[in-house]
């Protein structure tokens, strides 16, 4: 016992025995203790051992043998396949996203629960049935599939294909961040800057495009990081040919499939790289610009 | 007369935007959907019938339901206490588990697949030990619950957590100061709460299992009537230039989607009568 507490006790004799204060809205500290326990156990299990494993398949036979296999032809041609898909599917998507969003929350017409439900339904298809959908739309046993291949205008099999596959999983990431944000923030500044006289451009350059920017950004990056990363709907489109329709997801699973460990490890941890940066950047985003990005204004 | 279609509006872009939308919108989605739709009408409802009333497509469908309702539901338990303990404990590393929450969505699904299968192969980390316990994963149910439970993780987590940043401490106090213990408030006051938002996540998490194949087919060893998901039956038939019953099986697939969808809706409507916001 120490002389301290032997001393509040004699300054308050009916003072409860001391200990540290906990609000009624707290848990018991062991309950606590064993919630946070159970939580990072599941996080590393489920999650944390995964991203370790990538790594350490990628660098079992060191540095080298793990550079040596990102730099043949098929793996260099792979990434850049994967590069041009992000390239031309992303930017199609932020404008698909802005103009979306503009009709949605600009006018009012007939509908509208309809359209926001249309634009979500990709997120409900499985990648697979959504690759099955664009190879019966223009494969070359449809009718505009046949008449594209007969002009040389191959679209499944080659990289439009993969194009529309990537769009139709990501189609809605963009759209979705923009329409709450512009929701909130009205029409008046953008009323205002009419009745001044500016043009439809320039009030979107100046007025919209300042307030939404940090939701354009993340909608762009979670569309980007699933582009890039997306397997399913691509392996059904792709044709998987080595050198020309082989992306890197795809590559994964063909070296992979081949017992080459090391070389589809190695362009797994480059895509986990990537992921690792989005989830970055992403944090960043939600710790800085919270206030104007739609995720957190839900519910 | 009706409401106009599209009332009148100053407002500049009407044409760019809405033109822009819907082309899209019918090209990305709405016409390939079609598409699919479409040659199921000319198969026949007979024929899709008796393509998916087969015992290998029905075992298939079969295990992506079950499958992705045991995941959905762990991850409805394990999600909510994940949402609770990042909102409302401080502890060293917190930032990190709240952004490793989201790494399921950021990491591609095809290195997710080959990552989980490394992890848990007869001769990997997790897999020797379980081996030695007699527990084989990797390439049995196990290992396809496993890739759905990571694929599924987030939803849950992230549907809860502004739910519970929302929560007045006021309703809890007033709780313990009729006299409730901890876990009585808990139970009565802060899980109803939660309830709509979970069940939202849940859906969410279990609509994704059901479709979902990358991050399966590595690890399930894909054995017909055994560890072969609705996904992988689709590509096998493609690959066999099957497209009859691709459509079959993939306009099977879509209904269970739509229903899910629904589902979600319902809930969504359900809780916002029962506490006026989602």
């Amino acid at each position: 016992m120490s002389d301290a507490s032997a001393l509040a006790r004699a300054a308050a004799p009916d003072a409860p025995r001391a200990r540290a204060f906990r609000a009624a809205t707290d848990e018991s500290p062991l309950v606590r203790w064993i919630l946070v326990a159970v939580a990072v156990t599941g996080l590393l299990v489920l999650v944390g051992a995964p991203l370790f494993v990538v790594f350490s398949e990628a660098l079992a036979q060191g540095w080298s043998a793990a550079a040596k296999s990102l730099s043949n032809r098929d793996a260099r041609s792979a990434i850049r396949l994967t590069l041009t898909i992000a390239a031309i599917a992303v930017p199609l998507n932020a404008i698909f996203g802005i103009a979306a969003a503009w009709f949605i929350t600009k006018f009012d017409f007939r509908g509208k629960a309809v359209l926001i439900t249309l634009i979500d339904l990709p997120f409900s298809v499985s990648p697979v049935v959504a690759g099955l959908c664009i190879v019966l739309m223009f494969g070359a046993n449809s009718a505009i599939g046949g008449w594209l291949v007969a002009h040389d205008l191959p679209i499944v099999f080659a990289l439009p294909g993969i194009v529309l596959a990537t769009l139709f999983v990501t189609f809605p990431f963009v759209a979705r961040e923009l329409i709450p944000v512009m929701i909130e923030q009205g029409r008046a500044e953008e009323e205002a800057a009419l009745t001044l006289g500016a043009s439809g451009w320039r009030i979107f350059r100046t007025v919209t495009l300042p307030n939404i920017r940090w939701a354009l950004f993340y909608g762009v990056l979670l569309s980007n990081a699933r582009a890039m990363g997306e397997f399913g709907a691509v392996a059904v489109v792709s044709g998987k040919i080595r050198g020309q329709t082989a992306t890197m997801p795809i590559t994964i699973e063909m070296l992979y499939n081949e017992y080459l460990s090391v070389a589809a490890f190695s362009m797994a941890a480059e895509l986990t790289l990537l992921a690792l940066v989005t989830l970055l950047l992403k944090a960043a985003l939600e710790m800085r610009h919270a206030d104007q990005l739609a995720a957190f204004r839900r519910h | 007369m009706g409401k106009p279609l599209i009332h009148r509006s100053p407002m500049p872009g009407l044409g760019l935007s809405m033109g822009i939308t819907l082309t899209m919108l019918s090209i990305v989605v709405l016409l390939p959907i079609g598409a699919l739709l479409a040659k199921g009408a000319s198969f026949g409802i007979g024929n899709i019938w008796d393509t998916v009333n087969r015992d290998r497509v029905w075992a298939a469908l079969f295990l992506s339901f079950r499958l992705s309702l045991f995941a959905a539901l762990f991850n409805l338990v394990f999600g909510v206490l994940l949402a609770w303990v990042l909102v409302r404990y401080r502890f060293p590393g917190r930032r990190i588990l709240d952004a490793a929450v989201d790494l399921p969505f950021a990491l591609p699904t095809a290195v997710a697949g080959i990552a989980l299968t490394a992890l848990h192969a007869p001769n990997g980390a997790f897999g020797s030990i379980l081996g030695q316990l007699g527990w084989r994963v990797a390439y049995t149910q196990w290992g396809i619950l496993i890739a759905l439970i990571f694929v599924g993780l987030p939803f849950v987590t992230r549907t809860v957590q502004p739910v519970v940043e929302e929560i007045e401490r006021e309703v809890e106090e007033a709780s313990a100061t009729l006299g409730a213990s901890r876990f009585h408030t808990l139970r009565h006051v802060v899980l109803p709460m939660l309830a709509p938002a979970a069940l939202t996540g849940f859906a969410l998490a279990l609509a994704r299992a059901v479709g979902e194949y990358g991050s399966v087919i590595f690890i399930a060893g894909n054995i017909p009537l055994v560890t072969e998901i609705a996904p992988l039956l689709i590509v096998i038939q493609l690959e066999e230039f099957n497209y009859d019953a691709a459509a079959s099986i993939g306009i099977a697939m879509l209904l269970i989607s739509f229903a899910l969808l629904l589902v979600i809706n319902l809930i969504q409507v359900w809780s916002r009568r029962r506490i006026g916001h989602v």
